[in-house]
């Protein structure tokens, strides 16, 4: 048994003229909840299409659970679950129908009922897939890709069109799946997603991996060097500069009752800030400072990529 | 692959036919009603037949087959690929040929239950199966690949929506220019050397052959029988795009 679940290195995809993917090279340790983030038409789906089988790497080397998928595919295909961006279940058949079709082609597959009480679909379970909900729907293709007690799980945007609460059950089954010892790879544009759920991310621009790394560690280096904050009242921005003590347009308004503050956040600055809004009697709504967001980190690596790309 | 995986696939692929109305329509409340309706229409049938219903359990047997092998499978197969249905079972242990295969056995169950319901308003309206029937499914399997072959190309080159339109089209024409319900000894010339090409007259013809006492078996039908049944399904695996 090799270590990683999945090692992909040097991967190339086109289509005819159009380089989908271009001299890949990641791995995925076993046990870990991996995100694959990138804008529409990165190459996340031809990535992550080559890891299941479905397509051919035009070059490079694609291990999966020490399998080939483009040749080992039978035996692959039984290790592994998958929840496509299509629903991709048929729209006549009942709930529990769907799932007893699909626990017929695993040897091990786990018990239908159960599993359809586990995602919150015993409601339900004897309605067409047809009449289920956007979210309802999501929920049984998750369980479809779990009956089989896969050691490997990918996920094509798992939570889109689900509402917050059905969004934190599947979350929880994710993790659940994880401490059974699974893999999960998940694609996502949900960045709130990704920091929660991910124990690493990469984030593919244009077909080449921008960057790879834990969410903390992508969102460590970059410092921010501002402090943003809103009020319920305004503020006199020339008056906050001086108690400061900042030069002339260290201090903007960017909208009403919004300011930016360039300067490194310290406690001596946090203190004055403190200490200049207590003076005017001004109450705070909201402040950012420190840390870049995974979602900030995520936009300044996807422009500056598209840049790059532009002749 | 698990035999458990095909024969749950074999019961959901019959399952969702037979709770399709419309799949039930085309392939047994038709085939039954053309039976009914032109078996009181003595004008129907062409000299050399006692009775009219000589001349339409043949042309009503592959209907049937056509129906269920074409237009069922056809459309139910298009739209399993537009829903991504088909996508998503190539992610799971279930083969192409375990599917191929449930979707095979299913058509043929759907055609047993089709012969026995045709059989007995045939024999209910004064019909006697002949001797020579066990030929006759012969042929019916031959006519199934053949039509299967067609509805597949369709299904997997297409738009589901156009498989719908031309399928449904296809089983109309066939109907009436195929020598199904109507002789195609009474069409205009011209419609006549282009209908004998097609697969519906080919297993018409070749079926009353065998079922029509004193006919000889028209082995030139048999023959435009075969290379459908052969060119068809080659061109539909070719064809076949997984994907919509």
């Amino acid at each position: 048994m090799t270590s990683s679940a999945i090692s992909v290195s040097n991967l190339c995809k086109s289509y005819g003229s159009l380089r989908a993917v271009e001299d890949l090279t990641f791995s995925v340790a076993r046990g870990e909840v991996f995100g694959l983030l990138g804008p529409n038409g990165a190459g996340k789906t031809t990535t992550v299409e080559v890891l299941e089988g479905y397509r051919k790497a035009d070059s490079g080397d694609v291990q999966v659970l020490g399998l080939d998928p483009s040749v080992e595919g039978q035996l692959l295909r039984q290790q592994i679950g998958v929840m496509l961006q299509e629903c991709g279940l048929y729209p006549g058949l009942k709930a529990y129908e769907v799932l007893r079709l699909f626990s017929s082609y695993y040897a091990s597959a786990r018990d239908p009922e159960a599993l359809l009480d586990e995602v919150g679909l015993t409601r339900v379970r004897s309605s067409y897939v047809r009449r289920l909900s956007g979210g309802e729907k999501q929920r049984l293709s998750l369980a479809c890709a779990l009956i089989g007690r896969p050691q490997l799980l990918f996920l094509d945007e798992p939570t889109a069109g689900m509402d917050p609460i059905a969004r934190a059950v599947t979350w929880d089954l994710i993790r659940g799946t994880v401490e059974s010892g699974a893999t999960v790879v998940l694609t996502t544009h949900l960045l709130e997603e990704a920091e929660r759920l991910c124990d690493r991310v990469a984030i593919i621009a244009n077909g080449k991996l921008a960057a790879i790394g834990t969410p903390k560690e992508l969102t460590t280096n970059t410092e921010r060097s501002d402090i943003r904050f809103s009020t319920r009242t305004t503020l006199d921005i020339d008056d906050l500069r001086l108690h400061l003590g900042l030069a002339q347009g260290a201090v903007i308004e960017e909208s009403e009752c919004e300011y930016r503050v360039f300067v490194r956040n310290t406690p001596d600055i946090f203190a004055a800030l403190g200490v200049f809004l207590r003076s005017k009697n001004v109450e705070i709504e909201s402040v950012d400072a420190g840390r870049q967001s995974l979602e900030e980190v995520f936009i300044q690596i996807t422009a500056e990529t598209s840049v790059e790309a532009t002749p | 692959m698990r035999s458990e995986a095909v024969f749950a696939q074999i019961r959901v692929e019959l399952s969702l036919t037979l709770r399709r109305g419309e799949s039930l329509l085309v392939t047994l409340a038709i085939p039954l009603g053309v039976l009914v309706f032109f078996s009181k229409l003595d004008a129907v049938a062409p000299s050399g037949y006692n009775d009219p219903v000589d001349f339409l359990v043949p042309g009503v047997i592959s209907l049937a087959v056509m129906s269920a092998s074409m237009v069922s499978l056809g459309i139910a197969t298009g739209f399993e690929r537009r829903y991504g249905v088909l996508k998503r079972l190539g992610s799971t242990p279930l083969t192409r040929i375990g599917l191929i295969v449930a979707k095979t056995v299913s058509v043929l169950l759907l055609q047993v239950i089709q012969l026995i319901l045709i059989l007995s308003v045939a024999t209910a309206i004064g019909w006697s199966i002949p001797l020579a029937a066990l030929i006759a499914l012969a042929l019916v399997l031959v006519g199934s690949v053949a039509f299967a072959g067609i509805g597949l190309w369709l299904a997997g080159s297409l738009r589901a929506e156009a498989t719908l339109a031309l399928a449904n089209a296809l089983f109309l024409i066939m109907l009436f220019l195929g020598g199904m319900a109507y002789p195609v000894e009474k069409l205009p010339a011209v419609l006549e050397s282009i209908a004998v090409l097609s697969p519906g007259a080919a297993l018409s013809d070749s079926l009353r052959g065998v079922l029509v006492s004193g006919r000889e078996f028209p082995f030139d039908s048999f023959l435009v029988l075969c290379i459908w049944a052969i060119c068809a399904p080659l061109i539909a695996a070719k064809r076949f795009r997984w994907e919509e």
